[in-house]
């Protein structure tokens, strides 16, 4: 029983750290500063090398597939990311606002799980916390520059985005059918915490910005971590896993 | 990755440089000091014509390295397992890193990053021909990380013995970045040529296509190759475009073969008397019309780079007004 809800909670944030680090990946080669180019190519290669590190201890530990296998071998419905991470992006505001949002959530979540019973988890999150400071020390010094800029296309650019994004950013504390169980264990303490972390922890960014903070009593997007998948993750998969679907069982 | 040896000139530009009588006492002078194999740097005497050639070969391997980034990037969210997604994105990433590199190179000899942009989409500088080739399924991935690093290797190791300081300093740490790009193109070529039938159709198909484009790679031969003697002299060119080209198929070719891939060229071998490699006519006319921009790619990646610029500006602009003031180190 314990094991089906860290099965979940460890599916969930691989998927995440997957779909984003392939959003991410979209921005090698055409950012908007060859500098910005060059750290969202980093990030990308952060976050996929934390749903390996997922999927391979739901692969050693847990009796899953190889990681491969699980990146490339499932389909839409099996996936549990958050809407957030799939939509597409060819606007940077939108990128950088997502970046903003899910990395103070991801960072706190990783701080959390350090205290994890289940140690290989509690392994991962002490090892990972180190890069995700940085990937939180770009957002933040992005966000403040340009929310702060006098210049008003990027303040409506930031604020449209953060206005289109909050509901996503709030579908990733879904919660799961496991809380419960995962507290009273101590793998997790549980969504709902971890929100109310991650909104102090932006808000105290954002108010030092002109923007504008939406609503916490917004409506969740929620669906992503229960089968209900969004309309642009199976798009994006059947394109991801293309290549690897020509043959399954050759090596590349 | 660099372009290859060929640096297209602009002729109205070059009358007027070549015009221009240096003092004959600093030429001197500086000639010594390259002959003396010191290094010049930004602020020292230089000639008008190299200045210029320097600043025009600097500029067009920049323009190489984020163009260059282009063919390969649209297979980063194809790649068909998590090792070669994260190295295909740390490689392409270099290249966008070794473009910053360059750019910053060539500011110091007096044109901003934003004016080589400028003079690139408008079409005015150049970049690597290769990069008007499409990159047409993945084995064409593994041919440009073996095959045209490695080329581009073979070049950039010659040009590292140049005599510009700033360029020079760059293209080491360039190289250094650039032997691992080959060690993962020829990984995973390898893997091709060794894997499945589709797979090895696949390279062979790959190999086929980009057999032409890396003859042109290094540029036209000598025979009519026009601005080699001074930059020569001055070592900004370092080899000649045939004993370059030379050099590479002397080191490749081999290790294309050893896996069971061939060339499309009955005419290519080595010929055991002068130890030169032959090969059939690549047909320069097409070389010079993809530089010309009739190749079949020129168009659209200029269309995505003119999109980068364009779709990005904004955030150059606000960063341009920006409140935020760092007085301390961020880490």
């Amino acid at each position: 029983m314990t094991q089906t809800a860290i099965k979940d909670l460890l599916y969930k944030m691989g998927d995440d750290a997957l779909i984003l680090g392939h959003r991410n990946s979209e921005w090698t080669g055409i950012g908007p500063t060859l500098e910005e180019d060059i750290a969202f190519s980093s990030m990308a290669q952060d976050k996929l090398g934390h749903a390996l590190a997922c999927y391979t201890i739901l692969h050693e530990h847990l009796g899953e597939p190889n990681p491969d296998t699980i990146t490339f071998g499932r389909t839409a419905q099996d996936f549990r990311c958050s809407h957030l991470v799939a939509i597409p992006t060819t606007d940077y505001e939108i990128a950088l606002v997502r970046h903003f949002l899910y990395d103070h959530a991801e960072i706190l979540r990783y701080q959390l799980l350090q205290q994890s019973t289940f140690r290989p988890l509690a392994q991962l999150a002490t090892k990972i916390k180190g890069e995700l400071k940085y990937h939180v020390l770009h957002a933040d010094t992005w966000i403040k520059q340009l929310g702060n800029a006098n210049d008003e296309t990027a303040q409506m650019r930031l604020q449209t985005a953060l206005n289109e994004l909050w509901a996503y950013a709030l579908g990733i504390f879904e919660p799961s059918e496991h809380e419960a169980l995962l507290q009273t264990e101590g793998v997790f303490v549980g969504e709902a915490k971890l929100q109310d972390s991650w909104y102090e922890s932006i808000k105290h960014i954002l108010t030092q910005t002109n923007l504008q903070i939406p609503s916490i009593e917004t409506t969740p997007i929620y669906g992503g971590r229960k089968a209900y998948p969004s309309e642009h993750l199976a798009p994006l998969l059947q394109e991801m896993a293309s290549v690897y679907q020509l043959d399954p069982t050759a090596e590349w | 990755m660099y372009g290859g040896g060929y640096i297209f000139d602009d002729e109205k530009n070059k009358s007027q440089a070549t015009r221009v009588q240096d003092d004959p006492e600093l030429l001197a002078a500086f000639e010594a000091r390259i002959d003396r194999g010191e290094k010049i740097e930004p602020h020292d005497w230089m000639p008008v014509e190299y200045r210029r050639q320097l600043l025009r070969m600097i500029e067009q391997h920049a323009h190489s390295e984020i163009i260059g980034a282009l063919p390969e990037g649209t297979w980063i969210t194809r790649a068909p397992n998590l090792k070669r997604k994260m190295a295909l994105i740390a490689k392409v990433q270099d290249e966008i890193g070794h473009g910053q590199l360059l750019y910053a190179a060539a500011e110091t000899l007096g044109k901003s990053r934003e004016e080589m942009i400028n003079d690139l989409l408008s079409g005015k500088a150049k970049y690597s021909n290769v990069f008007n080739y499409p990159a047409k399924t993945w084995a064409d991935i593994a041919v440009i990380g073996f095959l045209i690093d490695g080329a581009a290797i073979v070049n950039q190791l010659a040009n590292a013995k140049g005599s510009y300081g700033p360029y020079v300093r760059a293209l080491k740490r360039i190289c250094v970045e650039e032997s691992f790009h080959l060690k993962q193109g020829h990984e995973a070529f390898v893997y091709l040529a060794t894997g499945t039938s589709q797979q090895r159709a696949m390279l062979q198909d790959a190999m086929n296509r980009w057999y032409r484009p890396l003859i042109h790679f290094f540029g036209p031969p000598d025979t009519i190759s026009q601005h080699t003697e001074k930059l020569m002299r001055w070592k900004v060119k370092m080899a000649s475009n045939d004993d370059m080209r030379n050099q590479f198929l002397d080191q490749y070719i081999p290790k294309i073969q050893e896996v069971g891939i061939t060339l499309p060229d009955p005419n290519l071998r080595k010929n055991p008397n002068t130890g030169i490699w032959e090969f059939s006519d690549p047909n320069w006319d097409e070389f010079f019309a993809v530089i010309r921009g009739n190749g079949p790619c020129n168009k659209e990646r200029l269309a995505v780079r003119q999109w980068a610029e364009e779709n990005g500006a904004w955030v150059k602009n606000a960063l341009l007004k920006t409140n935020e003031k760092y007085t301390i180190p961020l880490a």
